[in-house]
């Protein structure tokens, strides 16, 4: 199986398509209607028959700004390409089709930002926007990320780790867990607004940690990617990156991160607890009710013919780092 | 054959084949998005329950507009609901999958969103391969009876399609009131039988 993904992912640079050209071929699509005429007889969820009650504006892009940050140790895994990063996104405050968050979150305001550490702490604070870029030297992280739904993707993160925010607090000894918010504006969200779009979840989206996973080296508080911020799409201005387990634990856009004595209630265990629990370790041998996760789809170049299903590691391949954390658990139990 | 029969003919041939063409080319060529293999399954799944639900208006429409030249048409929408069909589980084989033939069987078991929407193809596989003048002469009256199980396969394929969605069930709900109406059209067929 190593062989075959090997062959399909060790691309020369050249036969990646730039991002550009990328995003104007999808234009261009587009606007000869290719896009929407599949829509007519055959509606993909990507382009859902709903959407045409929705129009497709084509708004001015959010400026994302260099960062400065220190280079990351390369992985042995070739990136996914950041046209896809940023263009394959599950963000339902902005719809729930993955082609939804860039047509809809362009607009998002990040600036100004308040995102407050509080709690059970002996110095809570809160950061604005600038605060979030310059507080802490940034570092570059390229992770692995594991979707829940079974594709996975190799991004350079750009941020800080999680336990530099929280040591700067001084969390007492009741903070057992952390406790994080998105930011809830129906305004700027329409998800939040309309059930409908926002794939009929309780907003604001929540998630949490127990803080040993909390304080893990690995968890970061990342504020860019490809060594720019971060696009609304992918959570601008900040957001957690926890590469071992699934994606949704990830969340996006936070304003609140706050200590607390008791696990929190977490958006997707809300909705559907026998399939997504509150740790979310990435584990093959714990398939999703609805499908395997003992393999994934690595979505990297190449299209319908690229050989890229992989086996899928416990912890997302970070055992050694975390596997310690989860000692005397069950975690078919605790999944 | 009357000329506006052959001209729907025309039409639905072209415009099925076209976009079916049109996708596979798209996503070889990797410009459908981060996932083309995503794409082209949901592509290929809801187009053959798109042609489906067609196939199953024909009749209903038939009646209300009085143009009995739609029911020439009506198998060739049902076969290319069965190629639709046939293309959504060969892609999940060949690029869902990769060709995993162990991992293909154990999913279609596994998953019974899968093993429903498997009961419909097999169901559609049946009546494409009965859907020749010649067998339909020849199977008499057990014709009707056998290919009165699209009503079941159209169901099954609605529930597959409700089962297999993360959160947001919109969609499938539509799809699925869509799918009562049509048989409770029929409603006088079924307390008959």
């Amino acid at each position: 199986m190593k062989k075959s993904i090997s062959s399909a992912v060790n691309l020369p640079e050249h036969s990646v398509t730039d991002e550009n050209v990328y995003l104007a071929r999808r234009t261009m699509l587009k606007q000869l209607g290719f896009v929407g005429a599949t829509g007519l007889l055959a509606t993909p969820s990507h382009a859902s028959a709903l959407d045409w009650f929705s129009s497709n504006k084509d708004t001015a892009q959010f400026k994302t700004t260099p960062l400065t940050f220190k280079k990351g140790a390369p992985l042995d895994e070739t990136l996914t390409p950041e046209a896809k990063v940023t263009s394959h996104n599950n963000f339902y405050e902005f719809g729930t089709s993955k082609s939804d968050p860039v047509e809809n979150a362009q607009q998002l305001q990040v600036n100004p930002w308040q995102l407050r550490i509080e709690g059970e702490c002996e110095k809570p604070i809160t950061l604005d926007y600038d605060q979030l870029l310059s507080m802490f030297t940034l570092q570059e992280r390229i992770y692995r990320f594991r979707c829940v739904e079974a594709w996975s993707m190799v991004i350079p993160w750009i941020g800080f780790p999680l336990a530099d925010l929280l040591k700067k607090v001084q969390p007492t000894s009741k903070a057992k867990f952390v406790a994080f918010q998105t930011l809830y504006d129906p305004k700027q969200m329409p998800g939040q607004a309309s059930r409908r779009m926002g794939g009929g979840i309780d907003y604001p989206y929540v998630e949490g940690l127990r803080i040993d996973e909390a304080v893990n080296d690995l968890t970061l508080l990342s504020v860019g990617l490809y060594g720019k911020t971060l696009p609304p799409q992918n959570g601008a201005p900040i957001r957690l990156v926890v590469p071992w387990k699934y994606g949704f634990k990830s969340i996006k856009s936070i304003v609140s991160i706050r200590l607390v004595e008791k696990m929190p209630p977490t958006t997707w265990n809300i909705l559907a607890p026998n399939e997504y629990g509150f740790y979310a370790n990435v584990n093959p041998n714990v398939d999703h009710p609805r499908w395997s996760q003992a393999s994934e789809r690595r979505l990297t170049t190449g299209g319908l013919f690229a050989r890229n299903r992989i086996e899928t590691l416990p912890f997302n391949g970070y055992g050694e780092q975390v596997a310690e954390l989860y000692r005397n658990m069950n975690l078919t139990k605790h999944f | 054959m009357r000329r506006d029969t052959l001209t729907l003919k025309v039409l639905i041939h072209a415009i099925s084949l076209t976009l079916l063409i049109n996708v596979y080319y798209m996503a070889i060529t990797d410009q459908l998005g981060a996932d083309p293999v995503e794409y082209v399954l949901h592509f290929t799944g809801i187009g053959a329950l798109n042609l489906l639900i067609l196939s199953l208006a024909v009749t209903p429409l038939t009646k209300y507009i009085k143009k009995p030249f739609l029911m020439q048409n009506r198998r060739l929408i049902g076969l290319y609901a069965f190629l639709y069909a046939l293309c959504h589980v060969l892609s999940f084989w060949a690029f869902e999958i990769q060709f995993n033939l162990a991992l293909f069987f154990e999913e279609i078991i596994e998953r019974p969103y899968i093993t429903l929407g498997m009961v419909a193809f097999i169901i559609l596989v049946l009546l494409a391969i009965t859907s020749w003048s010649v067998v339909k002469k020849r199977m008499g009256r057990r014709w009707q009876k056998l290919h009165n199980w699209v009503y079941l396969a159209i169901l099954l394929g609605g529930i597959h399609f409700y089962w297999s969605v993360k959160a947001s069930v919109t969609e499938p709900v539509i799809y699925g009131v869509i799918i009562t109406i049509l048989l409770f059209l029929r409603k006088r067929k079924f307390l008959n039988s």
